[in-house]
């Protein structure tokens, strides 16, 4: 069975001769950002400890300013760029090993998408949910030192 | 005669059957809704571990101070095997679909060196998870918990952890651990610890360089250390119970739903990991067997890889989730 496969990654400035040896440049790429992920996680470089910049005050529009810029304003910028590296690495997996690169748009639609919303939506749901209890303790409702 | 209807008399227009519009075939697309399905699941345990670390946002346990131990090591090593754990994984997601890539060759004994391969390195994984477990449940240090569920440690004056069994001065106790034939014969009680709290805060007595350290983090992000007399006074007033290691009860490293949620996702991780190798297994016996071979197609490989690169893939946000973040 002779199956295509596309060849190219980065959007097309690397292109590997053949399937396998794309396979090992998936590999090495996977590698780096996870080397990456460890040297920053285990020395914690002090200017990514701390947010960027400082929510914005005022009115309507400082609370949209906030509400568009929240990971860089409420995140630290090292856990921002771990899960952004995360994703990077979820993709080429998906993507390259998994093969979704080479099955129909429409099958690749049905996946990512219908994952991505939901697991969007989970993630806001429950996340604001576990930072409203975080106040209700924080502001002395409820006594959890003692 | 037969009795169902084989011809439409529609065959070759639009609606007549026999269009494969996403080209791929029944097994491949149900191992991805199978997937989809499951990512679901594994997202649902790990927001709701986002939920309950949003609620301690102030307290939760820093995880490089949880895994630090490598096998054969001594010493402090965070997150080196946990990244030699992630590198085991992937490497054996190369091995896997380089195996994909020989059956679509029709190469049969590179097929079965590569799964062969793939399915060393997913032992190699379920055992160093083992090991971690074992390591986690087993504990290091001990700590104090308070009435309020709160985790109290002991550091030294330079911030170094102390164990509890080097500071603590027995003294002689009458508490004998309650068993049905020298009490009442329907309540049980499981082992006594083998430290009471009276016998730590003697030790914190008559060691003066020991501080107690609380689960809060301070503005710089670490936990905060109490004085000599906070110490002593909140060790007196709050300590309960003299915990070692962490179970789904008690966890000596901080919150115990972190140790929950680690044993829960960790574990449902593993088991994955472990159904993929048995998966694997058979798959390897049909590659030997020739089975495919005969079939004139790889496509099992192909699938079962699927599921194998899923295992992978969830490893990937695991680790981010409970060891980076």
């Amino acid at each position: 069975m002779a199956q295509e496969h596309k060849l190219e990654i980065f959007r097309g400035t690397l292109k590997f001769k053949s399937n396998t040896q794309k396979i090992w440049g998936v590999l090495i790429f996977l590698t780096l950002v996870t080397i990456v992920e460890v040297v920053l996680g285990i020395y914690k470089p002090e200017s990514l400890m701390h947010a960027w910049i400082a929510p914005f005050e005022g009115g309507l529009l400082a609370t949209l300013g906030n509400l568009f810029l929240s990971p860089i304003i409420y995140m630290k910028p090292l856990n921002l760029i771990f899960i952004v590296l995360t994703i990077v690495k979820a993709y080429y997996i998906t993507w390259d090993f998994m093969h979704m690169r080479d099955e129909t748009g429409a099958l690749r639609r049905m996946v990512v998408w219908t994952g991505v919303f939901l697991v969007c939506y989970l993630i806001f749901i429950l996340l604001q949910e576990g930072g409203y209890i975080q106040g209700v303790y924080e502001n002395g409702f409820i006594k959890t030192d003692f | 005669m037969d009795t169902t209807v084989a011809n439409t008399g529609t065959e070759g227009k639009s609606w007549g059957g026999g269009k494969e519009p996403l080209k791929s075939s029944y097994g491949k697309m149900m191992m991805w809704f199978f997937i989809v399905s499951d990512a679901l699941t594994f997202s649902g345990f790990l927001a709701a571990y986002g939920f309950s670390r949003f609620k301690f946002m102030g307290s939760w346990p820093i995880a490089d101070e949880v895994f630090t131990h490598v096998p054969f090591f001594h010493g402090n090593y965070p997150m080196i095997y946990v990244a030699f754990m992630t590198f085991v994984l992937i490497m054996s997601s190369v091995t896997m679909v380089l195996a994909v890539d020989a059956g679509h060759h029709m190469k049969k004994s590179k097929v079965t060196w590569y799964m062969f391969l793939t399915i060393i390195g997913g032992l190699i994984f379920v055992g160093s998870q083992a090991w971690e477990w074992g390591t986690f449940i087993k504990g290091e240090y001990g700590a104090v918990q308070t009435k309020g569920g709160n985790i109290l440690q002991f550091v030294d004056s330079d911030g170094k952890r102390v164990a509890v069994s080097e500071m603590a001065i027995s003294v002689e106790d009458e508490r004998v651990r309650h068993l049905r034939k020298n009490g009442l014969w329907f309540v049980e009680e499981g082992p006594l610890p083998v430290y009471t709290v009276q016998e730590v805060y003697n030790g914190l007595v008559a060691h003066p360089n020991v501080h107690i350290r609380t689960q809060d983090l301070n503005e710089e992000g670490e936990k905060t250390i109490l004085s000599r007399e906070e110490s002593l006074t909140k060790l007196k007033r709050e300590g309960t119970l003299v915990v070692h290691g962490a179970n789904l009860e008690v966890n000596e490293y901080g919150a115990s739903l972190f140790a929950d949620f680690f044993f829960f996702i960790t574990g449902f991780h593993g088991f994955h990991v472990f159904s993929g190798v048995v998966i694997n297994i058979i798959i390897f016996f049909n590659v030997i067997l020739g089975t495919y071979e005969r079939r004139g197609s790889y496509e099992m490989v192909e699938k079962v890889g699927l599921y194998w690169h899923f295992v992978d893939l969830v490893w990937v946000f695991v680790f981010t989730f409970f060891y980076l973040v």
